[in-house]
């Protein structure tokens, strides 16, 4: 589904990414896990078309067509989703003008019709089901004044309702309280199916207790640094990061 | 001679041609004002950029035109061209002055009931005298402001709107301004609306323009609130590009009335608005909420004072602008606070939103507090559209342009959103859309 070959990627002229490599297909999960500053959420970022990252080397093919050259929409409107660490406050739109919009801009992409309201309406109540949102919060501006819970639970509600191919989750454990955690990871659980893709990307090891990946990585200054299955993940939540870095400065002086 | 002579000139021969056309009019009393108002005219200097108040409005170009009074020239045109511009006739009220002059055929006044006189200005000067007396010229003075004393020397077309005491229109009242000739025409459009004690209306004044001829707007509004009236006021002005409008509104609020204005403008290549506020009595309440939109090279300046001169009074303003291209825009809002004015409670703001790196906004604050319990706040915010905000809906698949015009459209929404008209408010939307989605939104 998407093919990552040596992404170099500069940040206010700073290298974050020094040479990614990462292939996610169908129905995989893969977890980026790693120190803070490592560039796990760059990396996210640059896969969402964030336009103050620099490329510097690499290639990124989504469904064989060429990631990079895309625009910040045609990547979402191809399928490509993602959820913010910080969900932005957007004050005066709702959260049903987004997503009305959003849908409508996105099935015009791909030549179908306009969404019916009736048809989104009934869309919006099953996805809300799944992250047990409010539905006063519709109405509501986007973002604008919901706890760090409701923000990542609304980023899930969208993505349920966007249905994209590859979903790119930021840190959306991050702040979450435990019943939270368990009704996002539930979402995100919903969502996955043999016909989609997720990187999540987390600091700890506790989303993964709920959302089994198939692929770990460590991702330490700008590269991936180890990849293996869950049980990596707990090795880590277990040992810390300092010994797959070192076991990667040996292997790279050997 | 010099060109603003020669200009004044120009105007003072128009005078006598437009007395010579008043027949039995000119015995009515208030033609003696008329010339006072003229003698003022030819007194007063034009306003330059040296003046204070005008500091970043310079009306030079507008005293290179030689406009001829409208009533001379009506360019008929089908009812359907203004269509567009008018709410439901049947729900609404409506009165159409086409350069400024009545027109029966485009009016659709019915269903009024007892005590609410509506009428030209010119029927009201004969029909309700006492009225025209005691209230018309009495609170836009015409002593130190040019385009006033134009403006009452040639009042006569305009709107009366007088409500008597505890009567209640039923139906919002629209009066609708056209600009509509093959010549550059010159409009003065003059509007009393007087609201009797514990009596309520909505009106709607709208300037719009069908030619593309450069056109000057001259209108003079008082409004006058008795006890307890409640009035909403929305302006409209979304001329042409080639008009210039210049326009005050002076409102004298007495004790416990509630009055609501909503001033909207779409920008021509002038547009300065004089909006005045008094309250004349204790317990009133005042909300100004301006918008304007601002494209290619226009100007906008609103200039509003909120005039508290007596206790217990409490005003609202927010005032919105989105400057694209290279338009311009001025905001300079007073607040008086009288020595008397004791628990005044006073808040004002102004937000712009600059879309282009060569719009420009001019804002100014003026606070004059003489009491010494009184809240009062201002604000004053100039950004951009949030860059992360931007870059959020895009990930949702929103056009760079969808995106834009979401933000915008929210920035602005809130101004009008209170509107207690539907139509009016839909209106102002659809337009709002429009405008935005011929504006240049690009970086």
């Amino acid at each position: 589904m998407i093919e990552i070959k040596n992404l170099k990627v500069n940040v206010e002229g700073k290298e974050i990414l020094k040479g990614i490599n990462l292939t996610v297909n169908k129905g995989e999960v893969h977890a980026i896990m790693g120190p803070n500053g490592s560039g796990k959420s760059t990396l996210a970022n640059v896969l969402a078309g964030r336009e103050e990252y620099e490329i510097i080397d690499g290639t990124i093919l989504f469904e064989g067509k060429n990631l990079l050259e895309m625009s910040v929409e045609d990547r979402a409107r191809e399928g490509v989703f993602l959820a913010f660490q910080y969900p932005i406050e957007i004050p005066g739109v709702s959260n049903t003008n987004l997503l009305k919009n959003a849908v409508n801009s996105i099935r015009k992409y791909r030549g179908e019709e306009e969404i019916d309201a009736v048809d989104l309406l009934a869309l919006i109540k099953e996805k809300m089901s799944l992250v047990e949102m409010n539905k006063e919060l519709l109405s509501r501006s986007v973002n604008e004044g919901f706890s760090g819970g409701e923000k990542k639970r609304n980023e899930i509600f969208q993505m349920a309702v966007l249905e994209p191919k590859l979903a790119i989750l930021d840190e959306t454990d991050s702040g979450l309280d435990i019943d939270a955690l368990r009704i996002v990871a539930n979402g995100v659980n919903k969502f996955r199916s043999s016909e989609n893709g997720i990187i999540l990307v987390t600091h700890y090891q506790r989303l993964l207790d709920y959302i089994i990946p198939d692929f770990v990585h460590v991702l330490n200054d700008g590269k991936i640094i180890k990849s293996g299955d869950k049980s990596l993940a707990l090795e880590l939540e277990e040992k810390g990061y300092d010994w797959v870095k070192d076991q990667y400065a040996e292997m790279a002086s050997a | 001679m010099s060109k603003i002579t020669e200009l004044k000139n120009w105007y003072l021969d128009k005078f006598k041609d437009f007395e010579n056309s008043l027949n039995g009019e000119s015995k009515l009393p208030f033609h003696q004002t008329r010339i006072d108002a003229i003698q003022k005219f030819s007194d007063l200097n034009f306003p330059t950029i040296k003046d204070e108040e005008w500091k970043f409005t310079n009306i030079s170009s507008l005293l290179n035109h030689n406009f001829k009074p409208a009533s001379e020239n009506v360019l008929e045109f089908d009812h359907s061209i203004i269509e567009k511009y008018l709410f439901d006739e049947k729900e609404y009220i409506t009165i159409v002055f086409v350069n400024g002059v009545f027109s029966q055929k485009h009016s659709n006044i019915h269903s009024l009931g007892e005590g609410i006189v509506i009428s030209n200005l010119k029927n009201a000067m004969v029909e309700h005298p006492e009225v025209i007396e005691k209230y018309l010229g009495k609170f836009a003075g015409y002593e130190k402001n040019i385009f006033t004393a134009l403006s009452t020397a040639f009042a006569k077309e305009g709107t009366f709107i007088f409500v008597k005491e505890n009567k209640i229109v039923e139906k919002p009242i629209q009066v609708l301004f056209v600009t509509s000739s093959n010549e550059e025409v010159f409009s003065s459009p003059r509007n009393l609306f007087v609201f009797g004690i514990n009596s309520q209306a909505k009106i709607i004044e709208s300037y719009v323009g069908v030619s593309d001829k450069t056109s000057f707007t001259n209108a003079v509004t008082e409004v006058i609130l008795e006890m307890g009236a409640v009035v909403e006021h929305v302006k409209v002005q979304d001329e042409s590009e080639r008009a210039y409008h210049i326009a005050r509104t002076e409102i004298d609020q007495e004790r416990s009335s509630n009055y609501s204005s909503y001033n909207v403008n779409f920008g021509g290549t002038i547009v300065r608005n004089d909006l005045t506020t008094t309250f004349n009595d204790e317990y009133g309440f005042c909300k100004l909420n301006g918008l304007y939109l601002g494209k290619g090279n226009q100007l906008i300046d609103n200039h509003t004072l909120m005039n508290h001169a007596m206790p217990h009074c409490e005003s609202h303003e927010m005032y919105k602008g989105i400057l694209t291209d290279k338009s311009r825009g001025v905001f300079n809002g007073k607040i008086f606070v009288k020595r008397d004015a004791q628990k005044t409670n006073a808040y004002q703001q102004n937000k712009t939103l600059l879309l282009s790196e060569d719009a420009t906004i001019n804002t100014k604050p003026q606070l004059e507090i003489f009491a010494d319990d009184v809240k009062c706040s201002h604000g004053a915010t100039v950004g951009q559209l949030d860059k992360n905000a931007l870059f959020y809906l895009r990930t949702r698949g929103l056009s760079d342009q969808q995106a834009k015009t979401i933000l915008i459209y929210a920035f602005a929404s809130d101004v009008v959103h209170s509107i207690s008209m539907r139509q009016v408010r839909d209106h102002l939307e659809k337009l709002l859309s429009e405008k935005l989605l011929t504006a240049d939104l690009k970086d």
